[in-house]
């Protein structure tokens, strides 16, 4: 527990001291706001949009027992199997059962979240099996060794010079740092591999009810690659992705895109539905749907950050966020980093763990504005804090606020207090301040504290009434 | 001795993913138990969808008109040719511009009358394929199910469009519409995709939206990441002829 706050400290302050970085990541997501608000403003409405987005999404949840009764039907009767998996152990054992019995040699995987929440890609490559991200921006982080930096923009902290060394070094293959000759270099190389994959896994973005079809949005056609040509198609959704009717696509597809990736909607949104018919030319054989509990039950059954459920995963709350912006995804050591990560990780894996992340925002509510689904983002980060207080007391806080309590329930104590912060302050200032011994060292190691003034508030509104 | 292991595993597993479906369903319902002074959300509140995404106009050649500026933005190239005639004609002009060697389509009625006598090897994927040929096409011709004017997209099917691979694979992707596939906006596109395969839909529905493109290289944009570096979509404005 200790140890992931050290971290998280640690490597917020690295990033954040990593100016060169800081300012592509600025750089990269200003434009993206630019683009998103052109975007949005084709809308006809946008906050309405929002409104009808989040009221959809909060429907599916509140009815998410019927709807995925009928999910499941439907994909069973179009031929999909499906599989059920409480935690992330279970979803782990299930996929690795199907690739060992299709004896399955190269893995290729399309962009998916959900399987970094339960960490796939270790659990299949400890079990010998070559396992290839085909996003680019994932491929480029999984030969880096590192997991996606952003929910939507994994490789955005890198430049192209980075990109270049490591597509020399790993694949030994990189003419220039041309961004365009980078793609291609690894277009080359995975389009071997779409063709030679026995197993391609994938995950979704929405799960439609009613016509028991999986979802997917995608800007680079990897994952219609990754669907098409090998024989067994995998496919791991969270159960809050299930929405009920197959229309309600028509406002969340522009919705994620717009949100998610400043585009109108994305390049391919391509629905799918068990294996190949018997009257189509190609498509898997078989295609397993491993429906992933991991605690969202736990988080439907709590009263208040139930609403969490209705995120789309776009990660427009971290695009906009100034923790974010400063410290990076890596810094969260999470699978899900951001506001959104920052909310759900101490709920879905324990408040002991995770608690500090609710303190990694400044409330400011920027998440809240941008969330296409309407969630209140800040307050449930603090939320997250008051039950953090509890669960984790800290005896000086406890002790700091006793104090404060008793002197603001007292007039007399209080008008002392303010009286007296003007004399203590030059005691502060000449004994502890900017030493190891400051309380508020944390604070002023790198900033000035502001003078307390010589005249309170009531003395200077009793000279001006 | 094996197979009495391998039995019991198989039991095992079976137990337990019976029990993790239950465990989910039983936790969902008692949560949702809980829920009852949740409302849903008053619909009466809410805008209707065509009220809130990009408006879309009435007039027919207004709606070409939005396929095609979609298109411009979208670097897809949008062709409207008088007849069949014109559309294999272009084809031609295609062919002789990129060079193609091969090409690969699928045995749709439009597209047929089009691309046959064909004057160049062509490859057909209705009745299987060997993906290593396909992936030597240099182009992929197909049709489609609609065009949606609102986005700029294109629907098709693995059941109309030659497979799921078709649309995807060879680096030039060739859409052969007609007038009539076009539809106002992606509301309308859903309806048909409901009318036409109700009860018996394909394995793939997707909406394509341009040539493929990635942005993850310091978020500058670039075209052809893994599927089409090119779109050209052919619209046949009298499909009689």
């Amino acid at each position: 527990m200790k140890s992931n706050v050290k971290n998280f400290k640690a490597a917020a302050l690295k990033s954040s001291s990593d100016l060169t970085r800081r300012r592509l990541i600025l750089n990269a997501l200003r434009n993206f706001e630019v683009t998103r608000n052109q975007k949005q403003a084709l809308f006809q409405d946008w906050g309405a949009a929002r409104e009808l987005a989040a009221a959809k999404k909060w429907d599916a949840i509140l009815n998410l027992d019927k709807n995925i009764e009928l999910f499941t039907k439907k994909l069973e009767s179009n031929g999909a199997k499906v599989h059920w998996a409480k935690d992330a152990e279970s979803a782990r054992s299930i996929i690795l059962q199907i690739i060992q019995e299709k004896k399955a040699k190269l893995i290729v995987k399309s962009k998916s979240m959900t399987s970094e929440e339960i960490h796939l890609n270790d659990t299949l490559t400890r079990a010998g099996f070559d396992t290839l991200e085909t996003d680019l921006g994932e491929f480029i982080v999984q030969l880096r060794g590192e997991g996606p930096f952003h929910i939507v923009f994994p490789a955005m902290h890198l430049t192209r010079g980075e990109i270049r060394e490591l597509f020399q070094s790993k694949l030994g293959d990189a003419p220039s740092d041309d961004p365009e000759a980078l793609t291609m270099v690894a277009r080359r190389f995975l389009r071997e591999k779409y063709i030679k994959a026995d197993i391609g896994i994938t995950g979704a973005n929405f799960a439609v009810a009613e016509t028991g079809m999986i979802s997917i949005t995608e800007n680079e056609g990897n994952a219609r690659l990754v669907s098409a040509l090998p024989r067994t198609m995998i496919t791991l959704v969270g159960i809050e992705k299930i929405i009920p009717r197959l229309d309600d696509l028509a406002l969340f597809l522009p919705m994620l895109a717009t949100a998610g990736a400043g585009q109108l909607i994305s390049c391919y949104n391509t629905l799918y539905s068990g294996p190949r018919r018997p009257d189509e030319p190609d498509g898997p054989s078989e295609h397993h749907v491993i429906l992933l509990d991991n605690g969202r039950t736990k988080v439907l059954a709590d009263p208040v950050a139930c609403d969490l459920l209705r995120c789309i995963r776009c990660g427009n709350c971290l695009n906009v966020c100034p923790v974010f912006r400063n410290i990076g995804g890596h810094s969260y050591g999470a699978a899900y980093c951001g506001p959104i990560g920052s909310v759900l990780m101490p709920i879905i894996a324990g408040i002991e763990q995770w608690y500090h992340l609710s303190y990694a925002s400044s409330l400011c509510g920027a998440c809240t504005e941008a969330c296409p689904v309407k969630i209140d983002l800040h307050h449930h980060l603090l939320k997250n804090r008051r039950t953090a207080a509890k669960t984790i007391p800290v005896w000086w806080q406890k002790l700091a606020f006793k104090i404060f309590n008793l002197f603001a329930c007292s007039p007399v104590l209080w008008r002392l207090m303010s009286k007296s912060g003007w004399f203590l302050q030059f005691f502060y200032v000449w004994s502890v301040k900017g030493t190891c011994l400051d309380p508020a060292y944390p604070w002023t190691k790198t900033r000035e504290l502001p003078p307390i003034a010589k005249e309170t508030f009531r003395e200077w509104y009793k000279k001006h009434e | 001795m094996n197979y009495h292991r391998s039995q019991k595993k198989l039991f095992v597993n079976g137990i337990k993913n019976m029990n993790d479906k239950d465990h989910i369903l039983n936790s969902i319902i008692d949560a949702l138990k809980r829920k009852d002074k949740h409302q849903a959300s008053d619909s009466a509140l809410l805008k209707p969808i065509d009220q809130v995404l990009p408006s879309v106009p009435s007039e027919p050649e207004a709606l070409i008109e939005m396929f095609r500026k979609n298109s411009d933005s979208l670097k897809a190239e949008f062709y409207i040719a008088k007849s069949k005639a014109d559309a294999k004609d272009y084809l031609i002009h295609l062919k002789n511009q990129e060079s193609w060697k091969k090409i690969a389509s699928h045995k749709g009625s439009i597209v047929r009358q089009i691309i046959e006598p064909p004057d160049l090897p062509l490859y057909w994927t209705d009745d299987g394929y060997d993906v290593h040929e396909l992936a030597k096409c240099d182009a992929g011709i197909t049709e489609c199910d609609a065009l949606v004017a609102q986005t700029g997209s294109i629907m098709l099917t693995s059941r109309t469009a030659g497979g799921r691979a078709l649309s995807v694979l060879p680096p030039h992707h060739i859409v052969i519409a007609t007038r009539s596939q076009l539809v106002p906006d992606l509301p309308t596109a859903l309806q048909i995709v409901r009318q036409r395969f109700s009860n018996n839909y394909p394995s793939m529905i997707s909406f394509i939206t341009g040539p493929s493109r990635t942005g993850d290289i310091e978020r500058i944009l670039v075209y052809g990441a893994h599927g089409p570096v090119k779109l050209t979509i052919i619209m046949i404005w009298n499909d009689q002829g």
